[in-house]
């Protein structure tokens, strides 16, 4: 069947682990406003790919991916908006013995249970804990992203916790706590990362003719960022580590063991 | 026994030059990580200080200067030093660093260009006796050159022939200077002499006669190393005389030619051989060994060739490719790694990075995996490393060959190149279009070929032409080679390149392509697109209008990929039709080193959309920007040009990517550019330049370049100090894709 295709990244190294080909899927219902992706909203936009045809594609970058442990990530947009494309593309990755990830906010249509059962990893954006702040962040409300969540936990499936911090949003301490005692209650939590807010997806809104919500906010301060990091793991408690390295940009939490 | 060789295991290699079998008797696999590397010493801290003021200083002036009373010879120049006593190991081409030698048998007017070019001067025995006396290599060739050749040369046809200067691509064996010492080499060359005798014909009479020249310049080597305070008639004793010795060798390669490559070879596990056998014995220490790896290194950095403000338009930068091959894996799958693999790279650390000499990591499958990892760690720290497929290239050429200049493998001691220019794919198909005219001169370059009229190109009929055109081009390439290689021998030999080399030799002749990415972009858009010719009032071709969207090559897909195979199958086999000089092996590159924006000058507006006069993309890179589906769908297109019996002589591509891109942390960034290196090269890849940094690095250089004093990246199969470049190659580097993060 066919799927509804933003664009493909053969070579992305920051969406899971090792080498993953990213696939951005088309179509988002939320509207959250650091998107630095807003082209791929329209849920009808996009080129209609054939799901056999993206999967010769993905296969021609298997020789990257083994020694990297990497694979493919399906993002978006929003891929959980296409179930049946992704449900039949993410069952030929694994007849391949592709790794398979989600890059998801958890807004979808269901059909959760067989995603996830060809799913090796969920990389899981939380908005913000709070359901009016999530509100005023996606523009929708977060019911739907907990019906998800609540799903993975059910599955079991391995999820890395993403977050994005935004100056004057989500980077107050006290958000940054919450988050940490929310992210306690989750099973098979890997990975935590803090994204720190950048403005290069500004100048697209131009191009769209559209306004950018958070026009003059200015790029999170890595820095502070880290610090937050520090914090985060702090109330995480012993069961996590920290790697930070110099002169990397992001610090990421992992779980030990 | 020889007591120089105490310790070694014996070998065939003492019974007759066998280089390689020294070394797989006696080299030790090291397979650990880079802990036990070494800072710089005191004394190599002064040397390198004192060297790298010049080298600053020399970049502003263009050329620090020139001697005025010698030319080119192994042993015409006296010693010279920088600081004597902190000098490990010593030699320079001339009396001074940095000073120039006018070197006039490739030709004469090269050397009176770049005087004038630099304001230099040279004494009246050199500028009017010379000439007088001496007839050059290229007063050689335009003798022998015709009115076809002079067209296809003047048009940039056929552009970078070496036919006004020294041809270069060959590597002397330096290593045997160490191994045996000159005394063994000249009897054992005095023994093959003996054994050429049959009808006293063309081949035979040169042969002899260029024997007999090896000899001469084995015993200048000699000479000039005892002006140095060494005797090199028997093997080196130790670690330190076997790294002076092999330098000594190479040095005189430098001294007596200007070739436009002058590679090094594959030195480093063989040097490996000594330094184990005197930390072994206690003789040395990991931090003298490196002492005199880095001041090794130091000496390659100096080596200069005069040349003209025209040349370094062609090969930005004042190159010199003192290309080293690092790594790869013996026949029977053991690791050529050793500890010196390590040190060697280690010297862009203690020094800092630089184009020379030029790092080329031999890369396989079954290379040890921390060596894998302390390549790409040294790739993202200093930008100055290329890779090559050692598991594509060692069933063709074994497991002792190297690279010359960028790509070009060949035996050691076994093989030599003929080198010479690339043909212009990009203005090849414009010929195709126009009947066989020169797009920008006007001028006839092909006979009896019809220019095609359609308003809307038809494909298949600009194919039927365009092969036409590759087969004219190919048999006058071939010919044109024949000459310039013949009078090379004739009038500009080097005898003491050659004297490293079996007296049986094999010969490749290595041919090459630009614009491949043009040419296939350019078919696809006749193919997928509608393409519409606009012409002048001569009924020249040279703008179009393309309707439509089309395939692009860089994004793997076979459409236009297979278009780009089918371009470099058939030059190829149009190529091997032709008998070459000395019946050497007809090989093919796509490469272009930094030409791509001369030949892109040269160039009128192709049916791709590419204006007139903007640049090629390098080597077999796609066209800038055109690689949409990101890096590894650009790297499987360039993977899918085939090396093995079409493109011998190398597919250069070069990729440059954002840190961000590569990975979050320090580790991930190291490991995840060894899985692109492992899984574009286990698709039969040929090579590939690694670059890792932000355009906005350089664009703050190209703005402030007293900042950069000694950014090095990679461009095209070389190295180049970014300061170098002029704006226009500048720019292009510049405009060339990034992979960034999404």
């Amino acid at each position: 069947m066919k799927g509804r295709i933003h664009s493909i990244e053969s070579m992305g190294l920051v969406d899971g682990p090792g080498i993953r080909t990213v696939v951005f899927l088309q179509g988002c219902k939320l509207r959250c406003l650091y998107c630095h992706n807003p082209d791929t909203w329209l849920m009808g936009g996009g080129d209609q790919v054939e799901a056999s045809d993206l999967i010769k594609k993905i296969k021609r970058y298997r020789p990257y991916f083994n020694k990297s442990g990497g694979g493919v990530t399906f993002s978006g947009g929003e891929p959980l908006l296409q179930p049946e494309f992704l449900l039949e593309s993410l069952k030929a990755c694994k007849e391949l013995d592709i790794h398979t990830a989600l890059d998801t906010a958890g807004y979808g249509f269901g059909d959760y249970e067989e995603i996830l059962a060809h799913t090796d990893l969920v990389l899981f954006d939380i908005k913000h804990e709070d359901p009016k702040q999530y509100l005023f962040i996606a523009g929708q409300k977060e019911d739907r992203s907990k019906k998800f969540l609540e799903a993975v936990q059910q599955a079991g499936t391995k999820m890395w916790i993403r977050h994005v911090v935004v100056p004057g949003i989500t980077d107050g301490e006290e958000h940054i706590l919450q988050l940490a005692r929310k992210i306690k209650t989750l099973k098979n939590v890997e990975k935590v990362e803090l994204l720190p807010y950048h403005t290069m997806g500004e100048n697209k809104y131009e191009v769209m003719n559209m306004k950018y919500k958070l026009e003059g906010v200015e790029q999170m301060d890595r820095a502070r960022c880290q610090e937050l990091s520090a914090l985060l793991l702090k109330e995480l408690g012993e069961d996590f580590m920290e790697k930070t390295e110099t002169g990397s940009q992001h610090t990421t939490i992992h779980r030990i063991g | 026994m020889n007591t120089h060789w105490h310790g070694f295991v014996p070998g065939n290699w003492q019974e007759e030059i066998d280089v390689r079998d020294f070394i797989q008797k006696n080299y030790t696999l090291y397979e650990g990580d880079a802990s036990f590397l070494q800072g710089p010493t005191e004394n190599t801290k002064k040397v390198w200080e004192a060297s790298s003021e010049l080298i600053v200083e020399e970049i502003k002036k263009g050329v620090l200067g020139v001697d005025q009373e010698n030319i080119a010879g192994i042993n015409n120049f006296k010693p010279g030093y920088i600081i004597k006593e902190s000098e490990s190991i010593v030699g320079l081409q001339t009396d001074e660093p940095l000073k120039r030698i006018i070197n006039p048998y490739g030709g004469f007017r090269m050397v009176e260009q770049s005087l004038e070019a630099y304001d230099l001067t040279a004494s009246d025995s050199i500028m009017k006796e010379f000439p007088k006396y001496r007839k050059t290599h290229n007063e050689g060739v335009f003798h022998a050159y015709n009115k076809e050749m002079r067209a296809a040369r003047s048009t940039g046809l056929i552009t970078g022939l070496p036919d006004a200067y020294g041809r270069g691509r060959i590597i002397g064996d330096y290593r045997r200077v160490a191994l045996y010492g000159i005394d063994r080499l000249i009897l054992e060359k005095k023994k093959d002499l003996e054994n050429l005798t049959g009808p006293m014909l063309d081949d035979l009479i040169r042969q002899r006669e260029e024997v007999n020249e090896q000899i001469k310049a084995l015993q200048e080597m000699k000479k000039m190393a005892a002006s140095y305070g060494y005797d090199i008639s028997n093997p080196a004793k130790d670690a330190k005389e076997a790294v002076q010795f092999l330098y000594f060798g190479y040095l005189a390669a430098v001294k007596e030619s200007n070739g436009a490559a002058m590679s090094l070879g594959r030195t480093s596990t063989f040097l490996d051989c000594y330094i184990e056998r005197d930390l072994k014995l206690g003789l040395i220490d990991e931090s003298f060994a490196q002492e005199i790896i880095d001041q090794f290194v130091i000496k390659l950095r100096l080596v200069r060739h005069l040349r003209t403000p025209e040349y370094d338009d062609l090969f930005a930068g004042d190159p010199t490719w003192v290309t080293e091959a690092i790594g790869g894996v013996s026949l029977d799958g053991k690791p050529l790694v050793t500890k010196s693999s390590f040190r060697f790279m280690h010297t862009l650390i203690n020094l800092g990075t630089a184009p020379e000499p030029n790092m080329t990591v031999l890369w396989s499958q079954d290379l040890p995996e921390n060596f894998k990892n302390f390549c790409a760690d040294m790739s993202i720290q200093t930008d100055s490393i290329q890779y090559e497929n050692d598991d594509l290239m060692r069933p063709l050429y074994g497991d002792d060959y190297a690279i010359a200049c960028c790509v070009s493998a060949m035996t050691l001691g076994k093989q030599m190149q003929f080198f010479g220019a690339r043909c212009n794919l990009g203005k090849s198909l414009l010929y195709a279009l126009n009947g066989g005219v020169d797009e920008k001169s006007g001028k006839k370059v092909i006979d009896g070929l019809a220019p095609i009229t359609d308003a809307v190109l038809d494909y298949d009929k600009v194919v039927e032409n365009f092969d036409r055109v590759l087969e004219y081009v190919a048999e006058l390439y071939v010919n044109t080679m024949n000459v310039i290689h013949y009078m090379h021998d004739k009038y500009a030999y080097e005898a003491g390149q050659m004297a490293l080399h079996d007296t049986e030799v094999g010969r490749l002749m290595a041919f090459g392509v630009a614009g491949l990415s043009v040419a296939a972009d350019s078919l696809s858009a006749m193919k997928y697109a509608k393409v519409t010719a606009k012409r002048n009032e001569e009924g020249i071709t040279t703008d179009f209008d393309i309707e439509g969207d089309f395939p692009k090559f860089g994004n793997d897909d076979d459409r236009v990929d297979d278009l780009a195979v089918k371009i470099v199958e058939k030059f190829s086999s149009e190529l091997k039709r032709h008998k070459t000089y000395r019946e050497a092996k007809h090989t093919l590159s796509v490469l272009t080193i930094t030409s791509n924006v001369v030949y892109g000058k040269k160039t009128g507006a192709t049916p791709d959309g590419r204006k007139a006069g903007e640049p090629f993309a390098p080597g077999a890179n796609p066209m800038h920007g055109r690689d949409l589906e990101g890096a590894l769908a650009s790297l499987n297109s360039v993977a899918k040009i085939p090396y093995c019996s079409t493109c011998e002589d190398g597919v250069s591509n070069t990729f440059s990517i954002v840190p961000d891109a590569l990975g979050k942390t320090g580790d991930e960034r190291i490991l995840n550019l060894a899985s692109v290196l492992d899984g574009y090269f286990s698709q039969d890849a040929h090579h590939l330049n690694v670059n890792v940094f932000n355009r906005a690095k350089l664009e703050d250089a190209m703005a402030h370049p007293e900042k950069y004093p000694t950014l090095t990246i990679r461009v095209s199969g070389y190295a180049v100090n970014f300061n170098r470049l002029s704006k226009e190659q500048q720019m292009e580097v510049i405009s060339r894709t990034f992979h960034d993060v999404m």
